[in-house]
């Protein structure tokens, strides 16, 4: 919502394009199958359309509206998430705009008791966290879409019917010009929280809701903090209640204030109340100058999902598959994680390079992470908001213990948004292979990104293909030589990277170790091997060449059976 | 003394607030009190129970701690 007198899009500081909708051709006539058509333009939408692109697939994308989500949203993007904005070569723009940052404070009844401070090894690329408006979010991936021939993306195009149609799927849109139907081998719901596509599928969210509401509220002001996340319980200004304060781009600041039991929602998102609580929030947080009213909604916790992330032809990405509190900042981060996992394997597939199968593995994976998300969510809201008297007696004791003891302050750590470790796939055939590496990333685990000497880091060097580390300080075997030979007839997007003194013959890549520092992040002694995803998790890990196990777990990844 | 570790800590914490519960209202000060008998028995430490209580009723009894 806006204050009164300003429209939906008379945003303070962003200014929203209006596309226009286009004469599709089928209208005309001219209708031809696609291999993938796309249901929503939001960022995992988006997100799902780029990654397909980036492997050679077009696609239709369509949204009933006519620019991108009208306020503020999703603030928080995680370190993974900018792994896989870069993996799309559309990284940029974020890094720019954005404002990285990975400290918080907890403060109980005014007084601080807690500092987070999410793990950075000093090496690594990205930030664990950066604040971006999801309007960014939407315009950047909009921006690489525009300049997408593969892409046809359709404003003002609302998918009204699905239907199963000899193989494939029929979808009715609805259009300014005029009504048509689609054709499509796949279907990706991307149509966000109240997916038609869920409903005309007659399939249901299940799960939980949370009885705690927060306002949201974004106001502009020239406000002096460093962008760290705070968190205020039991403040003066909304006792009963907790608070949450983010720095945003452009002067925008993040107000997530909790409701009491008492307040009615109706009277609670009025524009005066807003204000005056607000206002209230904003003096205690020590801010005396002049404020705007941007934008504000209301909010609670669920956590939802879907049995199957698939329905035949039809696969659910972001928050048609799943709802997630936001505490925690998981909404649109494991959205996008579910888009890039679903498009590398169904660009596959369209492509013909792998066999259907391989998109067996998207639902239980990312279902996988949900799930895990719920767990640490959970916990993060019945902290935030506690649901029942014993849980609040039990908060406040810890809280109020924690003004002067150590032990209970963690409680009140948010457990942000941590990459999902794919460790059961059967993407990750050999995880007991963990046991001879004394740490490193296990199995199914995000690879680490640590910074070479060169200046680069390491998956800078990595392809859209399956990556090899060869752990190597002299010269290769030549079991290990035909090791790669074998791995570049299975994936022709292979990489190679040979890490150590070793050198490398094209096509392989040699990196230098020469303090041993990389080979250490992963645990790798000499004639140790990883094998990564395209998304850059461990697939597998030896330390000794094993070379059947290797090339059994690329064909996993790949969807191709050994001959 | 040795510190718990934090996931036990946590444990501890989730069941404290879910055996409130379970208690009800009408007994959770009973409930409580008969639960720091018993760990001031398990300690089997009049001092360390004696440093517990001062330390559970500092800031409380300045008016400061939590009035749920
Ligand atoms: C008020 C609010 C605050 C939030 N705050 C946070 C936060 O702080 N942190 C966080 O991580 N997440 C937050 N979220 C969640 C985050 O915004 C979502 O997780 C994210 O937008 C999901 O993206 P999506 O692309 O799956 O869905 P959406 O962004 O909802 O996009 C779906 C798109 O599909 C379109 N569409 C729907 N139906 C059709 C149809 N039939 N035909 C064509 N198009 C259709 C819609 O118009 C929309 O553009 C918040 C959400 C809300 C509502």
């Amino acid at each position: 919502m806006r204050p009164a007198g300003r429209s939906t899009y008379d945003s303070l500081y962003f200014d929203y394009p209006l596309f226009a909708a286009k004469r599709a051709p089928e209208i005309d006539g001219i209708a031809r199958r696609r291999q993938v058509v796309i249901v929503g333009a939001g960022p995992i939408g988006m997100t799902a359309a780029l990654t397909l692109a980036r492997y050679g697939v077009a696609s239709v994308l369509l949204d009933n509206k006519e620019t991108f989500n009208d306020g503020s949203r999703a603030t928080c993007i995680a370190r993974a998430s900018m792994h896989i904005f870069e993996r799309l070569g559309v990284v940029k723009p974020f890094i720019d705009k954005a404002l990285g940052w990975r400290f918080g404070r907890s403060y109980y009844k005014g007084r601080q008791f807690f500092r987070l401070d999410m793990p950075h090894p000093a090496h690594e690329k990205y930030l664990p966290m950066y604040n971006l408006q999801q309007q960014y979010v939407e315009k950047f991936l909009h921006d690489a879409i525009t300049a997408s021939p593969l892409i046809d993306m359709r404003w003002l195009s609302e998918c009204t019917g699905i239907a199963s149609e000899s193989g494939g799927v029929r979808l009715e849109i609805a259009s300014p010009e005029g009504a048509y139907q689609l054709d499509a081998d796949y279907v990706l719901a991307a149509d966000g929280a109240r997916s038609t596509l869920r409903s005309q599928l007659g399939l249901r969210l299940k799960g939980e809701n949370y009885e705690g509401r927060y306002v949201i509220a974004d106001v502009q002001m020239d406000h002096d903090f460093p962008t760290e996340r705070r968190a205020l319980f039991e403040p003066e200004s909304n006792p009963g209640g907790t608070v949450l304060i983010h720095r945003q781009p452009d002067n925008i600041w993040r107000v997530d204030y909790q409701l009491r039991d008492n307040e009615r929602a109706e009277e609670a998102i009025s524009e005066e109340n807003i204000r005056t609580r607000v206002a209230a929030i904003l003096e205690e947080i020590g801010h005396t100058g002049p404020w705007a009213l941007e934008w504000w909604s209301i909010y609670s916790a669920n956590t939802l999902l879907l049995d199957d992330y698939r329905q035949g032809r039809v696969f659910f990405i972001g928050d048609s598959a799943h709802i997630v509190p936001i505490f925690g900042v998981r909404g649109l981060n494991n959205g996008l994680a579910d888009a890039h996992n679903l498009g590398w394997k169904l660009a596959l597939v369209a492509r013909g390079e792998a066999d259907e199968g391989l998109l067996d593995s998207y639902s239980p994976e990312r279902r996988g992470a949900t799930l895990d998300v719920f767990a640490n969510a959970t916990k993060s809201t019945r902290f935030m908001t506690p649901p029942t008297r014993g849980w609040r007696l039990a908060r406040d004791a810890a809280l109020s213990l924690s003004l002067d003891h150590e032990f209970p302050r963690a409680l009140a750590n948010p457990r942000q948004m941590q990459p999902y470790t794919y460790g059961a796939s059967e993407l990750t055939p050999y995880p007991g292979r963990d046991r001879a590496f004394a740490g490193g990333p296990v199995c199914g685990a995000a690879a680490p990104n640590p910074r070479l000497a060169d200046g680069t880091h390491l998956l800078d060097h990595a392809g859209d293909g399956m990556t090899l580390m060869i752990f190597r300080q002299r010269g290769l075997s030549s079991e290990e030589a035909a090791l790669i030979g074998a791995l570049a007839a299975l994936d022709r997007r292979l990489t190679a990277l040979i890490i150590g003194g070793a050198g490398a013959d094209a096509p392989a890549i040699a990196i230098a170790d020469a303090d041993g520092a990389l080979s250490a992040s992963f645990s790798a002694c000499d004639g140790a091997i990883y094998l990564l995803r395209p998304d850059l998790h461990v697939a597998g890990r030896w330390a000794n060449l094993s070379s059947d196990e290797i090339l059994t777990t690329a064909g996993r990844c790949l969807g191709v059976a050994l001959s | 003394m040795t510190t718990m570790p934090f996931d036990e800590m946590e444990a501890a914490y989730e069941l404290l607030a879910t055996a409130i519960d379970r208690a009800g209202p009408d007994a959770e000060a009973l409930f409580l009190t008969r639960l720091a008998l018993l760990l001031a028995h398990d300690t089997g430490e009049l001092s360390r129970f004696q440093n517990a209580v001062e330390a559970a009723l500092a800031g409380i009894t300045e008016g400061g701690a939590a009035k749920p």
